[in-house]
């Protein structure tokens, strides 16, 4: 197609990059990481598809897995007790396969709400809410939150009144951290499917609250 | 607890903002291998204690501006704590 054939009806800004090309030059660390793929390939260790496959199964993790866990949990209240005491063991009950070597759920109560940061890195449940977002990896999430909570959390639309008090879990070794939202009123009637509808990633994060029923 | 500055240096799993405050154990998480060694090409054995240690968020910052009851969990290792009122 030469120039004088390129013209249909659209803006080329429609389909500009959402984000910024970040892979025009290695890292220091991706070219170790391509250098050792290389190496294990070659020596025949493992191959290229192992190591696609393990990405992949390290990436398999959705914020659905939580969402599930916590809704049976706001119908079942034995699974509830059995999630706050064993996280691992309440996935693995509903087909979940956690990695992490230690799962904590926290509730929140009316007395109390609970956020997580990790401020030295992007420790995060993947198992049961896949990769952490960007803001959750961004320094000013990670210093700030520990800092001033109630500022970040109105940032975010969530206005917690003085008459509850706010934890933050710093997940800075080797727990991870579930928040199991109250349920919201008015879902008295909702199957366990619209209940994990309600539930998002940033409630079980501690960031937000869980949906309101329409 | 008091929360000590060891001097280690590296990846280590004590952030800077509690060391020298005191807090009290929350619970005690179990044993496990030692991540500031494991991140080093070590095998972190033997396994070592882990506690959550909450904080008044009074306690670690002095103009916070928040609620009374607001707190701070985090996990801190075995070599990192001392007895409250001990600082070395």
């Amino acid at each position: 197609m030469n120039g004088d054939e390129h013209n249909h009806d659209h803006d080329h800004d429609d389909h500009a990059p959402t984000r910024e090309d970040d892979d025009l030059e290695l890292t220091e660390g991706e070219a170790r990481f391509l250098a050792l793929k290389s190496l294990l390939i070659e020596q025949g260790v493992m191959t290229a598809d192992e190591i696609r496959a393990r990405m992949e199964f390290n990436e398999r993790g959705s914020p659905h897995q939580a969402a599930r866990m916590i809704a049976r949990a706001w119908v079942d209240p034995a699974y509830k007790e059995r999630m706050l005491s064993d996280t691992k063991a309440a996935a693995a009950e509903l087909g979940i396969e956690a990695t992490e070597a230690a799962l904590v759920t926290i509730e929140n109560t009316p007395k109390r709400h609970n956020m997580v940061v990790c401020t030295l890195c992007s420790c995060y449940p993947r198992s049961l809410l896949g990769e952490p977002p960007a803001f959750y990896v961004s320094k000013a999430y990670r210093s700030r939150a520990v800092r001033e909570p109630r500022k970040v959390l109105r940032e975010f639309g969530v206005d917690i009144p003085d008459a509850v008090d706010i934890a933050v879990h710093d997940s800075n070794a080797d727990l991870r951290y579930v928040i199991m939202p109250m349920r919201p009123a008015g879902t008295e009637g909702l199957s366990e499917d619209d209940l994990a509808a309600l539930i998002t990633r940033d409630s079980v994060v501690g960031c937000a609250l869980p949906v309101e029923p329409a | 607890m008091r929360i000590l500055d060891i001097g280690k240096p590296g990846h280590v799993r004590t952030p800077t903002y509690v060391r020298h405050k005191t807090g009290t154990i929350e619970r005690f998480c179990g044993l496990f291998e030692n991540p500031e060694d494991k991140a080093y090409g070590r095998w972190g054995l033997p396994p070592i204690p882990l506690y959550r240690v909450q904080f008044r968020q009074d306690d670690i910052w002095p103009d916070y501006d928040g609620a009374p009851g607001d707190v701070l969990e985090i996990e801190i290792y075995d070599h990192w704590l001392a007895p409250a009122g001990e600082d070395s």
